[in-house]
């Protein structure tokens, strides 16, 4: 660690790196990435983002007011814990190859049902009013993974506004997978 | 919206994100009622469609407060640390935090969520127990490594923090799906002291006004 500059483990299709990415990104965190072939998703990744937001605070990724932090908090729960361990990688291969894409369907189905509905009081153009903040970048890498599986998004009408708006910052494009060091050459942008 | 005012948690004895809030609200004195929410009868009460508007995940636990309703153990947890800073669930340093936070995660996204009720179901009755044990030996030995910079007479340090009210709930489900714990003798040692506060006791599922009466303490 000889540039004593954060080093990054990430593989470029993992969401829960990319959401790190992200931060790294809005924040100007300039850091080194050392690339994993990834076996184990560790689901930690909403510590780093805090760990960053509160030692090098600007810009914000969390609102000042306490129950707008709740809301914040809560959705990138309701992703982090909710959805995204339950179809990662090392779950569907326990889940076998038959049943798979069924089974990261149903789970992307069920917890965007419910995130499409909380958005309906808490977002504005962002998951929680106009300011991206944690929630957006559990958001982001979640829908990708949606796409990936093939879920029909025209029933979140809401997550794929607020989606389509974050892609456009440049933030969330430079951290997107298909840019990455390990990104494959038929995956590359 | 209850006529005193308190804060309302809706919970399930036996679940353990709702445990976690439990000794967060009992830690911190916080005077609240309590709604429980039966996951199994009648086909699972937090299928309602009243329940549902109130948490379209449909999870406990929630927690009514402040004029607003908040999901996620965690999310309220943290909350609750924001807005009733005392005693602590945070240490002050931020890479302490960035400790306690990690073992939060590890926990109740890494293990929890996959070998939850819900998940459980859909593995179907046969490899259940397996599964569930694997979810837990698999995070249970990441923990245990890490404790081993990060453990004092609790997961961080000396202090209870929010790690540690992941912790305990998580080995009493580790406890009902039968797995080995003497493998993992820093959690069982931290687990075993936590046990010894009011705050674990009063909030334990054997307790609970849902505790059906052969559960109860």
């Amino acid at each position: 660690m000889q540039a004593g500059k954060p080093i990054l483990y990430s593989y470029f299709r993992s969401s829960c790196s990319w959401r790190v990415r992200i931060a790294l990104a809005l924040k100007g965190i300039d850091h080194e990435m050392i690339t994993i072939n990834l076996i184990k998703d560790g689901g930690q990744q909403l510590a780093i983002i805090e760990y960053l937001e509160e030692t090098r605070p600007t810009p914000r990724l969390l609102p000042q007011d306490p129950k707008k932090r709740a809301s914040v908090r809560m959705i990138s729960d309701l992703i982090a814990s909710g959805i995204q361990p339950v179809q990662n990688l090392s779950i569907l291969e326990q889940v076998g190859q038959e049943k798979q894409l069924t089974w990261a369907q149903n789970v992307i189905t069920s917890g965007f049902t419910a995130l499409e509905q909380i958005l309906q009081s808490t977002a504005g153009r962002c998951c929680v009013g106009d300011e991206v903040s944690m929630a957006d970048l559990c958001l982001v890498p979640q829908v990708a993974n949606a796409e990936r599986f093939k879920v029909d998004l025209t029933a979140y009408p809401t997550i794929s506004r607020i989606n389509k708006t974050l892609l456009s910052l440049e933030a969330f494009q430079v951290s997107h997978p298909c840019r990455q060091p390990d990104t494959p050459a038929e995956l590359r942008a």
